[in-house]
């Protein structure tokens, strides 16, 4: 942060405020650590929640001596060089005042190195964080060993998993005006309104819309992927502890979008596999009927207003394409 | 880039003398059957019940929703055929149209009267005050929107206005204000100013400039019939699926950006061209005012990044009147590409923003801090920086809309390299206020507050640039409060610095400094009050555009609308202090209040109609402030050199 002339008389300016600057940024950040950083949202439910949190407050240290410094820079600057103030210096004007190389130099120098540091920082952690839980689209590139084969089985229909088996857990979001549904394809594709979730497990979700834009933000395991019409967009993470969470809209999507919400959990394997069966045995009769289990849904074109599950007796697409317009009969 | 490229210092005899007039004649006429806002109002009215009929007309047998009537082509036509009218009443279209049939034009009639400023004018004096006009009304119409919204969120469930409404109000809100900030600080004071401050008399294309205004405030209209039409459901962002769903207010959201995206471009390509041809002898790239450079930087955003707006806009309109199917997934078309072209606009958009602010700052605070800019060539080489980076950050808006994942670590890489130009702005700054002289004067007050805002805007822009980080933040309440600090509290509270600044200058009328301190105060104060709760409100997980939240998030919610009403307020204070400044109790200002050393401020007052007597001569950088034996800044042509003054005494004011 030094961005003054140091070759000026009267260096103590720059001493002074060097040092509240140090110690105010060793305090702050040291406090912020300890204190606030294990509670930064969005928590430590799952792999990618506990990446986000620790890069998050990798940032906030580093960012933190910025704001102090310039702000420390500012108030100085305001209280000693200000007009009126007895014994303060005279501004002098000239060539010495219009730039200082080596100032300059090492400003750009510091950023740039700065910059360059967080952005291999934030790579780094990307890759390495399997996209850290945001959406990938249909091609992930950064993703758990074994979640692609899995996403693949799961659409074949030879997808399973069981307790302590160590697979992904591929699970579809399908968003709609104005709620969000999950299909389990390991489990015979059934349809629910309940996202329940193993623990200690890695999860392939795959968002998909039916109508427009929404997004899929799974706030506690810090999963964000925008649910796009006809495009399977994945995004992983690990689960690693037990508890509820909130599923909330995060992009626009027309009037109830701030009332897209619901809540799923996390249970233990054991709890899952059991909730799973039972659901995919209750639900077996509405199964049949849905459509076969697939990344995308050709909607028809008539958007939320109905058919996208054609029973055979619906349409494919309706003479006009607005929502509202009337239906042709089922 | 060579900033050091001589000016030809000899000065052609033709320069030396004004032409009487701006290329008309006669000064006489314009009476109230001339061309004027009326008529404007008038013939907009016309065109749009011609254009619905007309629409209706041609596409007779085809509604948008059956038995309703509605239909999306007389929409379109009926706002085309108003703003169309709306140009001609005004009498933006007389000269083109005599060149286009082949006749000699007849020539504009020039007033002096306040009627000039209902007209369409050449003037860039004039244009610059209209658009003051023109920006505020936009700033307060969507501030009063941004007061219903806040008043919404006082509760976490729905109390005051219906899902439908709010997000109506949300949408209205965003888009106003984006309208607004593309133009608050380029159309006001960078068409007043430009010229002044490179030394012309007069803009490259005045009629373009006019055009750009009068187009600018037909935006305004344009966007607001969304609300008779039902307003629009899709944010200012219109992301493409809801926008095809969406109902008749959406063509008037696509109608409004493509033509204030035709202002855009006209003002841009007017200042871009001005600055690059019209500067004085001897105003070389390195004396130009660092104003100048926002403004140019800008210019050139606005010239390159709003064609795709309009792009964007008008197949958005295509897809809605004539059924094509770009952005129509399941007929071939991508909901990406919208998200791409309008962020491709959208983030150099950002930038249009930021850059007149810092041009703003750096021109005020040598001012009143008596020393030069520091570091000049950073500044502008920041500036410049910025508007070439701004191109290649877009889809840091995108990241988790499933677009391919290996662009990912490059835009997280261009979008956080951004911040090394914004950080020169900040060396710049921090090195001018070294062992300076300050003088807190309200515009000086408003600059400081620019740099506390806008670090905290910048900082908060690098997390969201974090993709893991922004896994959370995106789309959350952090990313709304990230915006408004760059761009109320940056770009808007420059706007105001350089009002307080200019407006003496402008109007030949000081602005009350009680009232001023008043107003910098209590919005410094309640500006931060309203935002910075927000960005705990996002981290804690409250989604942008929504009507019902958390119930552990109502105090947060609560802190900030008080804060936002108490924001409102302070801008009363604001109108307040203009009305009686300008109009209740004017107090004539001094020729150089500030004691600047601005080439604008050398001008006599009143400006006279083509600013400079004789084109001046520049002989060196406005920035020698407490130099020992500084040298002139220009050349006037008679014994008025202006040496710039040691310290603080008041400038040789070669007005007086």
């Amino acid at each position: 942060m030094d961005t003054e002339n140091s070759n000026k008389a009267e260096p103590r300016h720059l001493r002074r405020i060097t040092v509240i600057w140090i110690v105010l940024s060793v305090v702050g950040d040291l406090l912020y650590w300890f204190l606030v950083g294990p509670h930064t949202p969005p928590g430590r439910m799952t792999s990618s929640a506990v990446a986000d949190q620790f890069d998050f407050n990798v940032l906030f240290v580093v960012a933190f001596p910025v704001i102090i410094g310039v702000w420390t820079y500012m108030l100085y600057a305001v209280v000693n060089w200000r007009s009126g103030k007895a014994g303060a210096p005279e501004p002098v004007g000239g060539p010495s005042a219009t730039g200082n190389k080596r100032t300059e130099v090492s400003w750009i120098a510091i950023t740039t190195f700065a910059v360059l540091c967080l952005a291999a920082f934030g790579i780094v952690e990307l890759v390495v964080g399997q996209g850290s839980g945001g959406g990938e689209g249909p091609n992930p590139l950064w993703a758990f060993p074994g979640a692609i084969k899995a996403d693949t089985a799961a659409l074949a229909g030879t997808g399973t998993w069981t307790p302590n088996s160590n697979a992904v857990l591929p699970v579809q979001v399908i968003a709609q005006q104005w709620k969000f549904t999950y299909r389990y394809p390991t489990f015979g594709g059934f349809e629910s309104p309940q996202l329940i979730l193993p623990n200690n497990t890695r999860i392939s979700f795959n968002v998909t819309s039916l109508d427009v834009i929404h997004s899929f933000w799974a706030y506690q395991l810090s999963v964000k992927a925008d649910a796009n019409p006809q495009i399977n967009n994945v995004a992983f993470t690990k689960t690693q502890q037990l508890g509820n969470f909130t599923v909330r809209c995060d992009e626009l999507c027309g009037i109830w979008h701030g009332a897209m919400f619901n809540y799923g959990k996390v249970v233990s394997q054991s709890a899952f596999m059991t909730w799973a069966t039972k659901t995919e045995a209750a639900n077996a009769q509405n199964t049949a009927i849905l459509p076969a289990f697939a990344w995308t849904y050709v909607p028809d074109a008539n958007g939320a207003a109905g058919g996208y599950y054609p029973d055979g007796s619906l349409t494919p697409y309706s003479s006009v394409e607005t929502y509202g317009s009337k239906q042709p009969k089922s | 880039m060579t900033i050091s490229a001589e000016r030809p210092t000899v000065v052609e005899e033709s320069n030396l003398v004004p032409p009487s007039s701006m290329g008309s004649t006669r000064t006489k006429g314009g009476g109230w059957l001339s061309q004027h806002v009326g008529t404007a109002i008038v013939l907009g009215f016309l065109g749009y019940i011609f254009g619905h009929w007309f629409g209706n007309y041609l596409s007779s047998g085809y509604t948008v929703v059956v038995n309703t009537g509605q239909n999306s082509i007389a929409d379109l036509l009926a706002l085309i055929f108003m703003v169309v009218g709306w140009l001609a009443g005004i009498g933006a279209l007389n000269y083109p149209l005599a060149k286009i049939v082949g006749r000699e034009p007849k020539e504009e009639v020039e007033l002096t009267g306040w009627t000039r400023y209902f007209r369409f004018n050449l003037d860039h004096k004039v244009v610059g005050l209209q658009y003051v006009v023109g920006v505020l009304l936009f700033f307060f119409t969507g501030g009063l929107l941004a007061m219903a919204i806040r008043t919404e969120l006082l509760s976490p469930t729905v109390h005051v206005f219906s899902a439908d409404t709010y997000i109506k109000i949300v949408s209205e809100h965003g888009t106003i204000m984006m309208m607004m900030a593309s133009s608050i600080i380029v159309g006001p004071l960078g068409n007043y100013f430009i010229p002044l401050m490179i030394g012309s008399r007069r803009m490259a294309y005045p009629r373009i400039e006019a055009f750009s205004l009068w187009t600018f405030v037909a935006g305004y209209f344009v966007i607001f019939s969304a609300l008779p039409y039902g307003g629009f459901p899709t944010g200012w962002t219109g992301y493409a699926p809801l926008q095809t769903q969406a109902g008749p207010g959406m063509v008037s959201y696509l109608f409004g950006f493509a033509v204030i995206s035709i202002g855009m471009m006209a003002a841009g390509f007017n200042l871009a061209i001005t600055v690059v041809n019209y500067r004085a002898p001897g105003m070389t790239w390195s004396r130009i005012p660092v104003f100048v450079w926002g403004i140019l930087s800008t210019a050139a955003l606005l010239t390159l990044a709003s064609p795709v707006l309009f792009a964007a806009g008008t197949f958005g309109l295509l897809d809605k009147t004539v059924q094509t199917a770009f952005y129509v997934t399941e007929h071939g078309g991508s909901s990406y590409l919208w998200e791409n072209l309008f962020w491709f606009f959208g983030h150099p958009e950002v930038y249009i923003m930021a850059l007149p602010g810092f041009g703003i700052v750096g021109e005020i605070i040598p001012v009143f801090c008596r020393k030069p800019l520091f570091a000049y060539r950073v500044a502008a080489a920041g500036m410049i920086g910025v508007a070439l980076l701004s191109f290649f950050v877009w889809q840091h808006h995108i990241f988790q809309s499933g677009i391919n994942p290996d662009m990912r670590p490059l835009f997280m890489l261009t979008t956080e390299l951004i911040s090394i130009p914004t950080g020169f702005i900040f060396l710049v700054g921090m090195g001018t206020l070294y062992r300076s002289k300050m003088r807190f004067e309200v515009p000086m007050l408003f600059c400081l507050a620019v740099y506390f805002n806008f670090l905290i805007g910048g900082i908060s822009g690098v997390f969201l640039s974090d993709v893991p980080v922004n896994v959370t933040l995106h789309g959350g309440f952090f990313v709304l409060s990230h915006f408004h600090y760059t761009i109320m509290g940056g770009l808007v509270f420059a706007f105001m610095a350089g009002l307080y600044y200019w407006l003496p200058k402008m109007t030949g009328r000081m602005m009350n400094k009680k009232l001023g301190l008043w107003h910098f105060w209590t919005m410094f104060i309640f500006f931060n009050l309203t935002f910075f709760p927000m960005f705990f409100i996002g981290i804690l997980g409250q989604p942008r555009r929504v009507f019902t939240y958390a119930q552990n998030l109502q105090t947060l919610n609560d802190i900030s609308s008080v804060g936002e009403f108490l924001l409102g307020a302070s801008l009363l204070i604001f109108v307040a202090n203009l009305m009686w400044s300008m109009f209740i109790s004017p107090e004539k200002a001094p020729a150089n209040p500030w004691d600047s050393l601005g080439l604008e401020w050398q001008t006599a007052n009143p400006i006279p109609l083509y600013n400079f007597e004789r084109i001046p001569v520049i002989m060196t950088d406005p920035y020698h402030y407490s130099e020992e034996n500084a040298p002139a800044l220009a050349d006037f042509g008679d014994e008025r050199n202006v040496y710039a003054s040691s310290s603080s005494t008041s400038g040789d004011d070669p007005a007086n």
